[in-house]
This record gives C-alpha cells, sequence and structure tokens, in this order.
C-alpha cells in the first residue's frame, strides 16, 4: 500500500513513519525538514496549503492519506491556526476525492469532547463535541473534527478514519506530556479527576489498524485504565503542589500572557474534570486494544523527561 | 516530611480499626480488582475504611440501624429502589454502610450524584472515592452491566425535602431507572427506610426563598428549637426494609403509560415495606 503522512516531521509523526515503512510504502510531507527519516522513506518539503502540493497528491498513486499535519501550538494565533489546520486539512481531503485517494485517516483527541463538570464517565463517539466551549484554542481542532465528518457522507467511496486517543503519552511536546514531565507539577485542591493516558507506540498502531480495507467512522482511543490524576504525577515521580482554582486560574492567567507558562488558565479544566471515553467501538470494529499499560506508559515518560530537557 | 507524617497517621489510624472492618474492605477491594486500588470511577476501598469507621459510630449508636431483608440482595448487578425523606440525604449513607458492615458478602452500593457535585473541591473527589457517582443514564448502565448494586431515589428532592405533613406518604417517581432496568436486565429490590422522616421534623418549607435563591428547598426543620439538639438530626432508630427482587420483562422504549405501570409496582413495593415499617415500630425512637 502507498501510503502518504502529512505531517511527517513531528516527532509523532516520525514514530507513525517509522512505524508504517515496515509494512509499506511511505511518502511524506511536510515544510519541516524530516532529519532522520528511514532511507525508504520519501519526504517531500513543502506546505500542504500551498497548490503545488496537489502534484503529489495527483502522481503519487497513494492508496491512503494519513493526516497528521495539525497545529497544536498554543502559542500560534488563533488566524494561524485556523488556516493552518482547517485550510490544510480542506486541501487533503480535496485532494482525496480529485485523485481517487479511498482512505483518510485524521488525527482529532478526545479532548474535543472538552473536560466537563457533566461529562458522563465514558464518552462515546456520538458525544457532543464541548471541548471549545471554555478553552477557544481547540476550535480550530474541532472543526477539522467536523470537516473530517461530513466527508464519510458527502463522499461515502473514501474510508475515512477518525482517530480521538486520550492525552497522548511518550516523546511529544503535547500538553499531557508536558504536564506530566513537570518536576512541580501545579495540581487543583481537592480535585483529582479520573483519567487516561495513551501509550504513543498504542496511538501510532491504531493508526496502522485504521489502514486496514472496510474500516471507516470515527473512534475513541482510551489507552490505558483510567488512575486518578494524583496517581498519574505519582507515577511520574512529580511532587504537585495543589493551588484553589480560583487563584490557580488568576496565576494562570496572567503568567501564560507574560509567557512565563506554558499551559492557557482553561487547561485546568483537565485537573478538575473528566473527560474520559468509552473504547468499545475501536475495539470492536478495529480491533484495538492498549498494548501499554499503566506502569509501562508511565515508565516511558519518565524515559522521555531525561531526552527531553 | 508532610508524606512520612501521613504514613505515620495512617498506619495509627489502622491500627485501631476493626479487624472485621479490615477484612470485609478487603473483600469490597476484592471486587474492583483486587490489583488495582481505584475503580474506573474513583471508587477506593482503601480510603472508605476511614469513612465506614466514623460512619459506623452514627449508625450503631445514634441511628441503630436495624436492617431487615439484606438476604434479598441478589449478587451482580441490582437497582435499590428506595423511598428518600430528611432533608438530609443520611438515609443513602445508611443504606451504603448496612451494605458493607452487614450485607453477605459485602456490598459497596454505588449511588448517583447531582451534576453541580464535580464542581465542588473536595467534596467531588470524597463522593467519587466513596463509590457515587454523576447521575447520568450512561453511567448507571455501565455500572449495571459491570455487575453494581445501584442506589436510586426515583422520588428525588421531591422526597427528601417534603414537609413532615407528607411523611411516609410517597411522592412521584422518576420513570429512567425502570428503562435502565428493562435494557440491562437487572432486577430491582424495593427498599422501605423508616425514621428517616423524623430526623428533621419539617413543618415548613420556604419555597418562595428557594426560588429566589434557585435551590430545590430551604426547609426550615425544628431541631434548633429543641435545647442542646442545634442542627444536629434527632436520635431517631432507622428500620431499613430490603423486599424480594422484583424482575421486569420488556421495551426499554415503551410508552410512558407502560413504563408507569410497571414503576407503580415498585411504588407499590417500597409502600409496602413503609406500612410494615411503621406497624412494627414503637415510636420514632424505638
Amino acid at each position: 500500500m502507498r501510503v502518504a503522512v502529512t505531517g511527517i516531521s513531528g516527532r509523532f509523526g516520525a514514530l507513525v513513519a517509522r512505524r508504517l515503512h515496515r509494512l509499506h510504502t511511505v511518502v511524506g510531507l511536510d515544510r519541516r525538514n524530516f532529519a532522520r527519516a528511514p532511507v525508504d522513506v520519501e519526504v517531500h518539503r513543502i506546505d500542504i496549503r500551498r497548490k503545488r502540493s496537489e502534484a503529489i497528491f495527483r502522481n503519487g498513486g497513494f492508496d491512503a492519506v494519513v493526516h497528521l499535519n495539525l497545529m497544536h501550538d498554543l502559542r500560534a494565533s488563533s488566524a494561524d491556526h485556523y488556516t493552518f489546520n482547517i485550510q490544510g486539512t480542506g486541501r487533503v481531503v480535496e485532494y482525496c476525492h480529485k485523485h481517487g485517494i479511498k482512505k483518510l485517516v485524521l488525527m482529532s483527541s478526545a479532548n474535543v469532547y472538552g473536560p466537563r463538570a457533566d461529562n458522563t464517565q465514558f464518552l462515546t463517539e456520538d458525544a457532543p463535541l464541548m471541548g471549545g466551549e471554555r478553552f477557544s484554542d481547540i476550535r480550530s481542532l474541532i472543526a477539522v473534527d467536523m470537516l473530517g465528518q461530513s466527508f464519510f457522507w458527502k463522499y461515502p467511496e473514501i474510508e475515512t478514519v477518525i482517530l480521538r486517543p486520550v492525552h497522548i503519552i511518550g516523546a511529544v511536546h503535547n500538553a499531557p506530556s508536558n504536564y506530566l514531565r513537570l518536576r512541580r507539577p501545579w495540581t487543583l485542591a481537592g480535585f483529582d479527576p479520573m483519567a487516561q493516558v495513551i501509550h504513543e507506540d498504542d496511538v501510532a498502531r491504531a493508526i496502522e489498524l485504521s489502514l486496514q480495507p472496510g474500516i471507516r467512522g470515527v473512534f475513541n482511543l482510551p489507552g490505558c485504565r483510567p488512575a486518578p490524576l494524583s496517581v498519574l504525577v505519582e507515577m511520574a515521580h512529580g511532587r504537585p503542589r495543589p493551588i484553589p482554582h480560583p487563584l490557580a486560574e488568576v496565576m494562570l492567567e496572567r503568567a501564560w500572557k507574560l509567557r512565563l507558562a506554558r499551559f492557557p488558565a482553561p487547561e485546568l479544566d483537565h485537573l478538575r474534570y473528566v473527560c474520559m471515553v468509552d473504547g468499545q467501538r475501536a475495539e470492536d470494529v478495529l480491533g484495538f486494544a492498549a498494548n501499554h499499560d499503566l506502569d509501562a506508559t508511565m515508565t516511558h515518560l519518565r524515559r522521555t523527561r531525561l531526552l527531553m530537557h | 516530611m508532610i508524606g512520612a507524617l501521613q504514613d505515620i497517621l495512617t498506619e495509627a489510624i489502622d491500627a485501631r480499626l476493626p479487624p472485621e472492618l479490615l477484612d470485609r474492605i478487603d473483600e469490597l477491594r476484592a471486587g474492583i480488582g483486587g490489583d488495582r486500588p481505584t475503580d474506573d470511577f474513583g471508587f477506593t476501598p482503601e480510603q472508605i475504611k476511614y469513612a465506614v469507621a466514623v460512619v459506623e459510630k452514627v449508625y450503631r449508636h445514634w441511628f441503630r440501624v436495624e436492617p431487615i431483608g439484606l438476604e434479598h440482595i441478589p449478587q451482580g448487578r441490582a437497582l435499590l429502589i428506595a423511598n428518600h425523606s430528611g432533608q438530609v440525604p443520611i438515609d443513602a449513607m445508611m443504606i451504603a454502610t448496612a451494605l458493607i458492615l452487614e450485607a453477605e458478602p459485602p456490598r459497596a452500593v454505588r449511588s448517583m450524584v447531582e451534576r453541580w457535585v464535580p464542581s465542588l473541591p473536595f467534596v467531588s473527589t470524597f463522593f467519587s472515592r466513596m463509590g457515587q457517582v454523576l447521575g447520568t443514564p450512561e453511567n448507571c448502565r455501565t455500572l449495571l452491566e459491570e455487575e453494581h448494586a445501584v442506589l436510586v431515589f426515583p422520588e428525588g428532592v421531591r422526597g427528601i425535602n417534603k414537609t413532615y405533613d407528607k411523611a411516609y406518604q410517597l411522592q412521584a417517581f422518576g420513570h429512567g431507572f425502570m428503562r435502565l432496568a428493562l435494557e440491562t436486565n437487572t432486577p430491582i429490590v424495593p427498599v422501605g427506610v423508616v425514621g428517616a422522616e423524623e430526623q428533621y421534623p419539617t413543618p415548613w418549607n420556604l419555597t418562595g426563598l428557594a426560588k429566589t435563591l434557585g435551590l430545590p428547598a430551604v426547609p426550615v426543620p425544628v431541631n434548633p428549637l429543641i435545647p442542646g439538639v442545634g442542627m444536629l438530626p434527632l436520635p431517631v432508630k432507622y428500620r431499613i426494609y430490603f423486599g424480594r427482587p422484583l424482575t421486569f420483562i420488556g421495551d426499554p422504549d415503551d410508552d410512558a403509560a407502560e413504563i408507569a405501570a410497571r414503576v407503580g409496582v415498585v411504588r407499590d413495593a417500597v409502600d409496602g415495606l413503609l406500612r410494615r415499617g411503621l406497624l412494627e415500630r414503637q415510636g420514632w425512637f424505638r
């Protein structure tokens, strides 16, 4: 199978490429350089929003596209998020349709559901995407997810897969891994929600499973068994600093504006409310169950702390 | 430093707990899969023992709780449908304690909490560790499918906040529990709590003020008027009757009228237990 992977030069993109190239012919697209690409992976340095990228899709003879080229940088402006994520995804979607690519795998996130006080313990794929209610920076990612969903009925001949993994843990620069790598992470006094994490290798494996013929639809990826946030912090060898929520919100807002914090204040909701998913559909249809348990995942995180600092 | 102090304190408390209680907590731990301290909803048997150790004193000495018919609770999934009364949900705490201290084997009953509870610091964590779960149909369904006993008060605030002139008169029952019982093929155990109505006898409920404040009720109990009682509940005797399990078959999506007829059967069963309890008791305190 010939598979195009967008956003291949990111840490997670590289991980996916290394996994997929053993089974498939992988062609990467990214505006960044892919420094240590496997020799058999062809990489095009290009911004997928540029019209020029269409030629790669037209001539590539791809059977599938794995679209990972999404901006998660919370410091980037809202306009940048929108143009990069929505226009970029729009282009990929358009090329799949125009050039007869039969499979599209989109990377969304369980964060699109949003941490909320009245969330049911395990959200299924049909739960409303409420993540943007308090945290506006995630709206472009919700829009990408919805764009993928509109593809189901617009182009039913294309097998579209949307993956919504819980907090991905690994050698990646996402908010949950960054948070758990902190030596003295903030927690919110009196709150200790249950949380789910997933090992980055398990997410890459889910992408591989999504490429099987006949697989389509939205899949939550719940990863390891849930554990209280305090247990995750303890397993990461962090020493929590409990702070009352109203105070933490004010302090973080200021610190974020002054560029002293890595997380904006609305992200604090992840430290007080549940946002966990039900993985029955992924298990039944995709045949997915996490290979890494909580111990293995958190050991991996501790190793990446050394690597990333 | 704080961690070491915490460990010393925990050990000292553990040494004072009755061994029978510790055995029962061990059995609860086995129920959630012995290798994990916490289940998927946050229930932590290791922490429940401290709460039970305190509540046990209230259970045995303040309310002198007498559970009757605990043997009717089936192994595996069950919906415990109880009357709700007494202004403060002590009835839920006493039912849960009875199941931990006196049921064979001990059961951790799970009850459903209001939607605003998760936003309260400390309370949300405490409730979650004690096994209480946000009241959504999905959560209830998951718990039943995992073979838990779930406690539901289908009268809701209508029951708990009623004034004393309506004591032991069951208010309207919600239908949600019946649809879930049909869907998950769960037996229903009717539960009648006698005694809780008198813990805070309430002649008035300031409904106007409640509406202004956006609260479900502002009850005015007589307790503060009794010298030496203050805001404490009266030391009434609790009798908790567990009826024989009722099994229903049918379509969970049936018309409201069909469901209402089945709910009526459960309501009559709870009412029967209340009538029996009122006949058997000798006044509020015996």
